[in-house]
């Protein structure tokens, strides 16, 4: 990215001002992050910072890349009250994609061990990849008790125990689901999907936490030196996607209708108090509860993985944390609180200590804040802070963020080769695709340290603990 | 593959499909959509799914088309590897063959969906393209 046109205004926010048509923009990241950016991040965070009702500016994470309709790493907020609108776009596809990071009672001597045998038992049992389905087949009927209930149905069900709900936002289940605005076509593209992992960058990752920066969090959160963690890495599969599907068409009618201006078609929207914006938000919560219902049950499956091949293992919910939705939140605006419409589009809500939504044993602390990064370098656990609140509707960065294309990384590296390098290296890899593996090639990725740095220095989270991968099953 | 081809995009794949009428480019478009996820020459022609739909715009008609076919497979546990599209006004009528998928399939990556980000269907010197991003 060509950054001589934004102003730095602290050591880690650069901004874009208003040109009187849109406004204010806010990049947070160092120089040579925001170097490596594409242009297109710039181009496309500014087309956000046009759609009415945005309260403050329209701003993008450290580890943001170059999107369909916002970027990745995008977060704007919208405010009812103005006009301000709710978009498909400003969600993404995989409505609720996330991490949910499982600790455990294991520490790396206990499953060095075992691992090739832990890696193929995960790699067997967890559907994973394109054409895989899972063993749970569900009626409508049922399909719409999972949408209403999320991971509280999973757990009615038999996956997973009562302890997992409260490390889970929204404490399990999203209210305000309305299944009635899923479309059939949705439904039945879900009906083979519910506990499978999908592709592309979900993962499934067995890792040991390597280094802890801040003593406190981390025993606030269970976590020490040599622990080993799972993290789990998926969203709401294809009824998430065929929603995203239906309402992009939809609200792009919508916004043409009501004289909304699109500066990019993918940014499709419609006011938040108009009937459309209502009814997608119905159902993009469906959606959500799909994807929290969908990781509580591949970690009940990991569980059982685990107590087969390591019987006095244990697997406790750290915490479930979505980085792809648009949650109404109340937040202080110039003294006043107001309920706004937070759009975090692969980016992370990071509430800072004494926030309600947080749980207990996590309150004096932060919310837990996951970094996942590539299968090769590792992954961040942070913790929510004040700060961030007043700097980006407490919102941090959610991954290490692309710095290649597929189709570069798959000129440049062979997934077989790929493999074979990192089980080199102590990363064991279990994959049905080969071309999958070359396009999540860890050189792909931009360096999750410098993200995870700089997602603190520029007072959105704090790092808390860093995370080793040992075995990864991808989709 | 002819008239297929593919354009760059940081976290995504952009699909190009070219063909004497835009019915031709689209059924390209989703020949470039499949094969990210398999080797469209190994799927059979086991199984047709017909469907219709109603669009007066192109670009969107495209992303309409490359959806419902992800949707159609998807909910059927298909692949698709063989595409047909007629178009009459605003009215098209599309058709895909494949079969389930056979562990002997080689995998690739899931699309999750055509978006319509650097959307375009145009024709130059009789020759139409299509362009779509898909998201992965």
């Amino acid at each position: 990215m060509d950054i001589s046109r934004l102003k730095q205004i602290e050591d880690y926010c650069y901004t874009l001002p208003s040109d009187g048509k849109r406004a204010l923009v806010k990049l947070y990241g160092s120089q040579v992050l925001l170097e490596t950016m594409d242009d297109k991040v710039l181009e496309q965070i500014s087309n956000v910072a046009r759609l009415p009702g945005l309260v403050g500016a329209a701003m993008t994470m450290p580890d943001a890349h170059w999107g369909y309709g916002f970027p990745i790493g995008g977060v704007a907020a919208f405010d009812p009250e103005l006009g301000g609108i709710i978009s498909a776009g400003g969600v993404g596809f995989d409505i609720s994609c996330g991490i949910r990071c499982l600790r455990s009672n294991l520490d790396l001597a206990d499953i060095v061990p075992v691992l090739p045998r832990l890696a193929d038992e995960l790699f067997r049992h967890i559907p994973a990849g394109v054409g895989e389905e899972g063993s749970l087949k569900l009626a409508p009927r049922e399909l719409d008790e999972v949408m209403l209930g999320g991971a509280h149905w999973a757990v009615e069900q038999g996956y997973g125990e009562a302890d997992d709900l409260p490390c889970i936002e929204e404490h399990g289940t999203m209210a305000g689901a309305v299944p009635g605005n899923v479309s059939q076509l949705a439904k039945q593209r879900q009906r083979g999907e519910m506990g499978t992992l999908g592709s592309g960058n979900h993962y499934l990752e067995v890792q040991v936490v390597e280094k802890i920066y801040d003593a406190e969090a981390a025993r606030a959160f269970g976590l020490h030196q040599g622990q080993v963690l799972v993290s789990i890495h998926c969203g709401s599969r294809g009824l998430g996607h065929q929603i995203g599907t239906d309402y992009l068409v939809s609200l792009a009618k919508a916004a043409q209708r009501l004289g909304i201006a699109l500066p990019d078609r993918e940014l499709a929207c419609a006011p938040i108090n108009s009937p459309e914006g209502r009814e997608y938000i119905g159902a993009m919560n469906a959606a959500v509860n799909v994807a929290l219902a969908n990781r509580q049950i591949l970690a009940h499956l990991t569980r059982q993985v685990f107590a087969h091949v390591l019987p006095a293992s244990r697997l406790d919910t750290l915490y479930d944390v979505s980085h792809n939705t648009c949650k109404a939140e109340k937040h202080q605006v110039e003294g006043r609180e107001r309920l706004l419409y937070v759009h975090r589009k692969g980016a992370t809500r990071a509430f800072g200590p004494g926030h309600p939504a947080i749980p207990e044993a996590y309150r004096a602390v932060g919310q837990p804040v996951i970094i996942g990064g590539s299968m090769g370098t590792g992954s961040y656990v942070l913790a929510g802070i004040k700060e961030s609140e007043t700097k980006a509707w407490s919102s941090a960065s959610h991954g290490a963020g692309r710095a290649m294309s597929r189709n570069a990384a798959l000129k440049k590296w062979h997934g077989r080769e790929l493999i074979d390098e990192l089980a080199g290296r102590g990363i064991l890899i279990r994959t049905r695709s080969m071309r999958g593996a070359a396009e999540e090639a860890p050189g792909a990725y931009k360096d999750v340290d410098s993200v995870a740095e700089v997602t603190e220095k520029a007072g959105l989270a704090r790092r808390v603990a860093f995370l080793r991968p040992k075995a990864c099953v991808k989709g | 593959m002819e008239g297929v081809d593919y354009f760059e995009h940081d976290a995504d794949i952009g699909v190009i499909g070219c063909g004497a009428s835009v019915g031709q480019a689209f059924e390209r478009a989703a020949a470039a959509m499949f094969a990210v996820m398999t080797d469209l020459a190994a799927v059979q022609r086991n199984v047709q799914v017909a469907f219709d739909f109603e669009e007066a715009d192109l670009e969107l008609a495209l992303v309409i088309w490359l959806n419902r076919l992800l949707a159609e497979a998807r909910a059927r546990g298909l692949i698709f590897g063989h595409f047909q599209l007629r178009r009459d006004g605003d009215n098209w009528h599309g058709t895909a063959w494949g079969e389930p998928w056979r562990s002997d399939l080689e995998r690739g990556v899931e699309v999750k969906g055509a978006t319509l980000t650097m959307l375009s269907v145009r024709e130059r010197e009789g020759q139409w393209e299509a362009r779509c991003i898909v998201d992965v």
